[in-house]
């Protein structure tokens, strides 16, 4: 409806300001390119947007990660912008690491709490000024974000709309960028951000990613974003550029140690069980805890758990015999006392080991470390083969490469 | 006692270093400081105000003419903390402080004793039909009244002590057997007036205990859980007798100098016109006051005997309390209901039909239940009673030196006078003034042309002039939502709050506003037994 007309009546002015209802997916900014090179039709919803599983082959997707340029549509992250005279305050309070230690043009890896320490989410915090930020995330989280400014100079806009966003990965991800004309690039180290001319305004990119791979992320205001890809497409030709989706992601993901809000633990506010909670030492994140910083959402809950001695679960990567992924499968020691749950496992092509990381309930994975078992419950042909398979706890990340961090990074 | 000349910028030194530090002079936060002091600890109370008494601190409203403050009987004292600190605060001897109730219509009807162990003006069976609930109400109050003075049991924490009271309060349950018990349960959250029709026939007799059930509260008597009002109200004593209210002797301008002279005798340092800026709080621990002028102080103990939100909202850095605690106490209901009027008058008004030895006690203006509850329908929507209901005492007949020789003063509690009024005060205090005068001039005919000076506090003035959010006498609703593990709000329902070493200590705090000086008392107990959240 044109905004100027007005609707002729109650019932058409209800009509007209919930027509949202009749486009259940939105589409990314960049829709009309993942369409156009959509060969499956394998769509999944992405916190309302409508993101592609796989684009043309997941296993040849997941290759163009590890071995030449994959592009990957991340416009769908929940982005906060968070700017004032106190921002750096608020985010302190907000979040567990110490952000007075986050310096402009960096971006580090965060998670925050609720007041009884639990996660609610982690994601990347991008200090793109003195006063200014940008926090990216899985859920969404205004109305937390809005509650906590108070007291504080800040204000808080939801941009997850406006700014779209696409990670360029892989061993030739900097070649594409060189080739695209972004001079300078070759001087960001890891979690580096730096901003670029592009169609007549700029592109943010910075030195980060979610596959443990050489690689960068791009942000644009969702009118620059058709260009932006094209300009990128344009430059990978020669150097294997692809599309890909979230399975091929996933994989890398997973390979990197990377935890997934809501797949390898539950969020505080999403949680509907009062025991699945997790503080941040139950999922691997007690290293962003800064018990020196100022106070923030959490910390007293989350000393006093380690002080008492009452962390109830840890996160441990696992290494598995034989080939079959170990998804959701339950952990056990010794082969019979149920020890926890495989959130997320794979068949890792690069490590060539079936690796898989899990949710222990201590002092499994703490003090019983060994004699650990896997039940996987493969279907074949309408039939649950059982397989009983030996785990061990080993370090992640699974896969280390020497060019995510090596800079200035190779070209090939 | 008093000095606003602090001096600025001080260095850390012993001088400026406390055991405690209390903030706020009100009756609790002497009552703390009194507690702490006695204890041997160096306890330091800072007051914002020229004088000590918080809503008990007296002040001339008109030249020559003077009022105690907000409080205007005492009705809940609790006879526990007045031993233990030492607080001698007592009736003049004689006849106890009667109530009476007018409609306009009839005579009086005049309740003696403590709540009404007689009453005149009433046929004898409904005399003893209201005694038959008043025993029942205070046999249950009884039962409440025991969780009155410890503070709340903390959830995941309960203690063998709250065992202890809950299995006491189990047993007075079913002391009176099984069907007593079952009655209770079955009462605790009703409505006043439900309860008020299944025993009495007199408008004025229901009319009163709605009046009592609801001041203060934003509640009308038909709202569910309005007999918890009164419940409260009962679980106030005054010689042993639960209901009893008194004016001390020396008038209410008594009750702020016993409490301070109980802090005094206990060796505290009280200092006034020392408002504080802010409480100094690092990683969730606090560690003392800066002053408004900029002066520093150190104490691992502050008591903060304000409102909670006062407390939290503008004096603790919001960056060391939790986001979902500063939510939960800016979710705190604490808007007000109730305006205060003080009146200079030229000589001693005369209530129709009321005896002149009677004009010494309650005067309660509440035709019925329905009265009440039209009064408090407006009150919903922003908007004040046009007809509402009020409760008046003549003060100066107490203490002859708060009016001229032959002058008089009235202070009355007329409610329901909502704090966020639609209209704005501004315009709405002229008119409800003149409603007050008018329904005043009906009951006491004559009063208007006597009138020298009237001053009326609504919510924001009492907001102002006390620095009490809401303009909230109970430093927020005293609701079932609000009461015990609930108040002021789940994480600091014990005293102590996120904050280590800061504790509350005001009516905001378990078990509520009046005059009793638990919440204070309470507070500095439990820091004296070690304090844990």
């Amino acid at each position: 409806m044109n905004a100027l007309t007005k609707p002729a009546n109650a019932t058409d002015a209800r009509r007209a300001a919930r027509s949202h209802i009749l486009t259940p997916r939105l589409e990314t900014p960049f829709h009309p390119r993942l369409a156009a090179l959509d060969e499956v039709n394998d769509w999944y919803n992405w916190a309302g947007y409508k993101a592609p599983h796989a684009l043309f082959d997941e296993e040849l997707e997941y290759f163009a990660i590890r071995s030449t340029a994959a592009l990957f549509d991340i416009s769908p992250m929940v982005k906060y912008r968070i700017a004032g005279a106190d921002a750096e305050r608020y985010l302190n309070r907000l979040t567990l690491r110490d952000v007075r230690k986050l310096p402009v043009g960096r971006v580090h890896y965060t998670a925050w709490c609720d007041d009884d320490g639990h996660v609610l989410d982690d994601g990347t915090l991008f200090r793109l000024g003195e006063q200014e930020f940008r926090l990216c995330c899985q859920e969404r989280h205004l109305s937390w974000l809005l509650d906590s400014a108070f007291g504080f100079t800040v204000e808080i806009h939801e941009e997850t709309e406006a700014i779209a966003g696409v990670a360029l990965q892989g061993p030739t991800s900097y070649a594409v960028l060189a080739e695209a004309g972004f001079a300078g690039v070759e001087r960001l180290k890891p979690f580096d951000i730096a901003t670029f001319a592009h169609d007549g305004g700029t592109v943010t990119i910075s030195r980060t990613g979610f596959t443990g791979d050489l690689g960068y992320e791009l942000f644009v205001p969702r009118q620059t974003a058709l260009s932006l890809w094209d300009r990128l497409w344009t430059a990978g030709d020669g150097h294997g550029i692809r599309a890909i989706g979230y399975a091929a992601l996933n994989r890398t993901r997973i390979e990197a140690g990377f935890i997934v809000a809501n797949a390898d633990f539950v969020t505080a506010e999403g949680a509907l069980r009062a025991d699945r909670v997790r503080l941040p030492d139950e999922i691997g994140l007690d290293w962003l805890v800064d018990p020196d910083k100022p106070n923030f959402n959490g910390r007293r809950a989350v000393l006093d758990a380690r002080r008492n001695q009452t962390l109830r679960h840890v996160l441990v990567g696992l290494e598995i015999e034989g080939n079959v992924p170990a998804e959701h499968a339950i952990v056990y020691h010794r082969g019979k006392r149920e020890a926890g749950l495989v959130t997320a496992a794979i068949w890792s092509p690069t490590a060539k080991r079936n690796i898989a990381i899990a949710s222990l309930t201590r002092p499994y994975g703490t003090r019983f470390v060994d004699d650990l078992w896997v039940e996987i419950y493969a279907m074949r042909e309408l039939k649950y083969q059982k397989m009983m398979k030996r785990a061990k706890i080993v370090p992640r990340p699974f896969v280390k490469l020497a060019r995510r961090t090596a800079t200035p990074p190779g070209l090939r | 006692m008093t000095s606003s000349d602090a001096p600025l910028k001080t260095p850390k030194t012993a001088a400026h270093s406390y055991d405690a530090i209390v903030i706020g002079a009100g009756h609790n936060g002497l009552a703390a400081a009194a507690k702490l002091g006695r204890s041997g600890r160096r306890v330091l109370v800072l007051e914002a105000a020229n004088a000590p008494g918080g809503a008990a601190r007296g002040r001339e409203f008109a030249p020559g003419f003077r009022s105690a403050g907000l409080a205007h009987l005492v009705n809940r004292l609790d006879p526990e903390v007045a031993r233990d600190l030492g607080i001698a605060l007592a009736a003049t001897p004689g006849p106890a402080m009667p109530t009476a109730v007018l409609d306009g219509e009839r005579e009086p009807a005049v309740l003696r004793g403590a709540y009404g162990e007689t009453i005149d003006g009433v046929t004898a069976d409904e005399a003893a039909a209201f005694s038959r609930l008043r025993d029942k109400l205070v046999f249950q109050a009884g039962v409440l009244k025991r969780f009155l003075r410890r503070p709340p049991p903390q959830l995941g924490a309960i203690g063998i002590g709250d065992i202890s009271t809950l299995m006491a309060a189990g047993f007075g349950i079913i002391r009176k057997g099984r069907a007593e018990g079952r009655d209770f349960l079955r009462m605790l959250l009703m409505n006043v007036a439900d309860v008020a029709d299944e025993y009495l026939d007199d408008d004025r007799l229901k009319g009163l205990l709605a009046f009592d059930a609801t001041l203060g509260i934003h509640l009308g008597p038909r709202s569910p859980t309005s007999l918890l009002g009164l419940y409260y109200r009962l679980t106030g004593e005054v010689d042993g007798k639960a209901g009893g209210q008194f004016i001390p002797e020396g008038g209410m301008a008594a009750v702020a100098p016993a409490f301070l002279k109980a802090a005094e005798t206990a060796g505290v340092t009280i200092r006034c016109g020392a408002r504080v800026g802010r409480i100094l709080a690092d990683r969730g621990r606090a560690g003392g006051v800066v002053l408004a002028d900029g002066s520093e102080l150190t104490a691992p103990v502050v008591v903060s005997a304000i409102h909670p939100q006062a407390t939290f909202l503008q004096l603790v850095d919001a960056a060391e309390t939790g986001t979902g605690f500063l939510r939960s106490i800016r979710h705190v209901r604490s808007a007000g209901n109730v305006a205060k009027l003080d009146l200079a008058l030229e000589r001693m008004p005369n209530f129709s039909g009321l005896p002149g030895r009677d004009h010494a006690g309650r005067i309660v203006i509440a035709r019925s239940m329905t009265h009440v509850e039209n009064a408090f329908n407006p009150a919903k929507y922003g908007e004040f009673s046009p007809d509402p209901v009020m409760e008046i005492v003549l003060p100066s007949l107490a203490d002859s030196t708060l009016a001229p020789d032959g002058a008089c003063t009235l202070s009355a509690l007329v409610q329901y006078a909502p704090y966020k009024l639609k209209a704005g005060w501004e315009t709405g205090k002229p008119a409800f003034l003149k409603i007050v005068i008018d329904i005043l001039e009906r009951h006491a005919p004559g009063i208007g042309a006597t009138v020298v000076a009237a001053n009326l506090s609504t919510p924001t003035d009492i907001e102002t002039e006390y620095n009490l959010p809401g303009g909230h006498w109970h430093h927020g609703e005293l609701q079932a939502d609000q009461l015990l593990i609930n108040r002021p709000t789940g994480t600091a329902s014990g005293y102590a709050t996120p904050i280590e070493g800061l504790y509350l200590a005001s009516a905001g705090a378990h078990p509520g506003g009046g005059i009793s000086g638990l919440a204070g008392w309470n507070a500095a107990r439990h820091i004296l037994a070690g304090g844990s959240r």
